[in-house]
């Protein structure tokens, strides 16, 4: 009996470790069960909430029209407007188990990370084969590109310098909607008096308030000296720097109390309830009045560039690319040509809320204020964003939405600027 | 590997175990049902802090890897960073308050519920006990919504003319500059702790509970008879009786409050002036967010070695109250 008990500790242990090596060489065998999975198209996106979600859905049942022989995964990763997403690719990528196409902003956030870590492979040859190199805007490819190669397709785009206004406020209160910051701080200052909260700020991710902050650089900089920050060609001591810090510290004392309590949903909730009149936010913002709220457009809320930014057009673009070392890059391609045609961004985009990243898409299928964007998108200087990832590396924007996040509270202009100098080391 | 083969390995064991007689059946069992945890927990656990200490000595700061040596730089930037020294403060203030709460309303609700003329004691436990069943995730978005200052609690607490600003309060209580931050008790810490207690305290009063039940009453009766009021009884027998389990309860709070994270992230995040930041959020920050990988590892051995202040001395006068 003893003997028995012995045989079957025994027997037991190594079963155990029998069983890890087998599920271990079935997951690392590509061999014959492999080929199930490495066919598989794995769209990773954060694309989980409403409108987003189902552009995503509807841009891939578009291509598994055309394609129905490749199996699409949707491996979107919810929360944390992308950081959940964002955290999960890091890892993935560096573990060498990229997924066949990843959802990254346009810009530094693409950029400085995976193209400069050598992660990814440029797409030149897509770009000629489909012939888009004079559809999108050259501005925007240049955003994509390093060193002459493209890395990734665009499509779509979001504005982030619109400044969004209850209608009904400024009508009852006989008040014009403000396009220069003295038209602001005058508007507010009435506002305020009248016990209406002026500006709608949700901070409590602090990324909405360097968002404030860059529109109020581009406004103060001009898209050109704006692009020199992030080079390191214009200083952080710039005094048009420390004007915008000045116009921002001013702005904060228009704002709700709470608003370290909020997000920015929360904070164009109070626009839309009418406690707040202002918000500056980008044009998801419309998604959430239009499709969470049921407010009409230019009826219950309304639409100006920021403050002194007519003209200018602060991009945040979701772009898709191809990894290196993904086992069927044909495959992503052919997604990749879906996601940059006419149709694949005139599937994706009225739904999602944004406008195309093609400046020849079907004018008619968005909506009053799709239309505006798309005719401004096509005659304003873009410039990249700050807080979306676009014009600096993370690990920079980090550094400043911790400084503002100290700023909102301390206000004081000095050592912001001296945190964003010594953060600007780093560019 | 095949079936087979752990049968002649089976039986080589066998052999080499009547070879040896130093060591009996019993421990080549036990040795052999130990090794795949143990060689799980030598990699999973303690070659990946040694990894991640590796790490926080290096100057992988960016996207891309860079093993290179940075000596302490890591620990020096973080111990002159301004959210790094909030950490620091918020951990504390929420440490003291937090495990000084859990054990006060632990042992008094343990005490009243222990008295023999409550009725329906077992309810009562289980209400006091059902916050624990909750994730710290759930707790947080609760109370995000219920210390919400314009929406939560608030609404009641305006008929009295009171209206605090919970998390979102950004003043420091008792404040003196230290470094770059202002160091004291930050009002908004507080939301946190009665988040975090009223998710506790079942735990300790569970524990309490039973470290009063394992009281023999001869004891009490004896104190009785030598004179002992009611609360004498109390302060001077029972509770120091109770110290071993008092021991347990700071040991058990103190790593989670060192740690926390999901509590504080799912609620306040790092708040304004980082009056609600801790270390585990600003590691995650820091590391996913930003690519600061070196930073991010070196606040996790900052973390480590906090918890550890705790535990290594329980675990030693542990071991020799047992030899």
């Amino acid at each position: 009996m003893k003997k028995f008990r012995l045989l079957f500790a025994v027997l037991f242990v190594f079963s155990v470790f029998l069983t890890a090596c087998n599920s271990n060489n079935e997951s690392s065998g590509t061999g014959d069960n492999g080929k199930e999975t490495s066919s598989k198209l794995e769209i990773f996106s954060w694309w989980t909430g409403a409108g987003e979600e189902d552009g995503l859905l509807a841009l891939i049942d578009l291509f598994e029209k055309k394609y129905p022989e490749i199996e699409v995964e949707n491996a979107a990763v919810a929360g944390g407007a992308g950081t959940n997403a964002k955290a999960v690719l890091a890892s993935r990528m560096q573990g060498d188990d990229p997924p066949s196409t990843f959802q990254v902003h346009g810009g530094e956030e693409l950029n400085a990370s995976w193209v400069a870590a050598g992660k990814m492979e440029p797409l030149n040859d897509l770009y000629e084969k489909e012939g888009w190199n004079d559809k999108f805007p050259q501005d925007l490819i240049d955003m994509v590109s390093v060193d002459g190669n493209i890395y990734s397709v665009p499509v779509n785009i979001h504005r982030s310098n619109v400044l969004w206004y209850n209608k009904k406020i400024f009508e009852e209160n006989g008040l014009s909607v403000p396009t220069t910051f003295d038209e602001f701080f005058d508007v507010a200052e009435q506002l305020k008096e009248k016990g209406i909260t002026p500006l709608a700020l949700g901070d409590k991710e602090p990324w909405t308030a360097t968002h404030v902050f860059e529109n109020i650089l581009l406004a103060k900089l001009g898209p050109e000296n704006y692009g020199k920050l992030w080079t390191g060609e214009l200083s952080f001591t710039d005094n048009r720097v420390v004007e915008a810090a000045e116009i921002f510290k001013e702005m904060l004392n228009y704002i709700n109390d709470d608003h370290s309590s909020r997000n920015w949903q929360d904070a164009s909730q109070l626009v839309a309830n009418g406690e707040a009149a202002m918000n500056i936010m980008g044009d998801w913002a419309k998604g959430y009045f239009v499709n969470d709220l049921q407010l009409k457009v230019n009826e219950d809320f309304g639409y100006v560039p920021s403050p002194e930014t007519d003209g200018y057009f602060m991009v945040v673009t979701d772009t898709f690319g191809l990894p290196k070392g993904v086992k069927n890059p044909d495959d992503v391609k052919k997604f990749l040509s879906v996601l940059g045609s006419v149709e694949g961004q005139d599937v994706f985009n009225p739904l999602k809320g944004s406008i195309p990243a093609r400046i020849d898409a079907d004018k008619s299928k968005y909506d009053e204020y799709g239309q505006d964007a798309m005719a401004d998108f096509s005659s304003s200087t873009l410039a990249p964003s700050l807080a979306h990832g676009s014009a600096a590396p993370e690990g920079f924007l980090t550094r400043v939405n911790q400084a503002i996040n100290i700023f909102v509270t301390q206000k004081d202009v000095d050592q912001f600027i001296d945190a964003l100098e010594t953060a600007a080391q780093d560019l | 590997m095949e079936p087979g083969k752990s049968l002649n390995i089976g039986n080589k064991t066998r052999v080499e175990v009547k070879k040896r007689r130093k060591i009996t059946k019993d421990q080549w069992m036990a040795i052999l049902f130990l090794s795949p945890s143990i060689i799980i927990l030598t990699i999973f656990v303690y070659g990946f802090i040694g990894w991640t200490g590796y790490v926080s000595l290096s100057n992988w700061n960016t996207i891309i890897p860079d093993f290179t040596f940075a000596g302490l730089k890591n620990y020096l930037f973080l111990f002159s960073d301004f959210r790094f020294q909030a950490d620091l403060r918020n951990t504390i203030a929420f440490t003291v308050l937090f495990i000084g709460l859990v054990i006060i309303l632990g042992l008094g609700l343990g005490i009243l519920l222990d008295q023999k003329m409550v009725r329906g004691e077992s309810i009562f436990r289980n209400i006091f006990f059902f916050p624990m069943a909750l994730s710290f995730v759930v707790t947080g978005v609760v109370w995000q919504w219920l210390l919400n200052p314009s929406t939560g609690i608030n609404l009641f607490l305006k008929k009295f003319g009171v209206e605090p600003k919970w998390y979102t309060d950004t003043t420091i209580l008792a404040g003196f500059q230290w470094g770059k931050i202002e160091f004291g008790l930050p009002v908004a810490i507080l939301a946190v702790v009665i988040a975090a207690v009223w998710q506790m305290t079942g735990f300790s009063l569970a524990m309490y509970l039973a470290g009063l039940r394992g009281i023999p009453d001869e004891i009490r009766e004896a104190a009785k008879m030598d004179g002992c009021n009611e609360f004498q009884l109390y302060w001077k027998v029972i509770i120091p009786l109770l110290k071993p389990i008092t021991m347990s309860v700071v040991i058990m709070m103190a790593h989670i409050s060192l740690k926390i994270f999901d509590l504080v992230y799912a609620m306040t995040g790092p708040g304004a002036n980082f009056v609600t930041d801790v270390p585990g959020v600003y590691m995650f920050e820091t590391t996913f967010r930003g690519n600061y990988y070196a930073n991010g590892a070196a606040i996790a051995i900052i973390m480590l070695l906090s918890v550890a202040i705790f535990i290594v001395p329980y675990l030693w006068s542990n071991r020799r109250g047992n030899s």
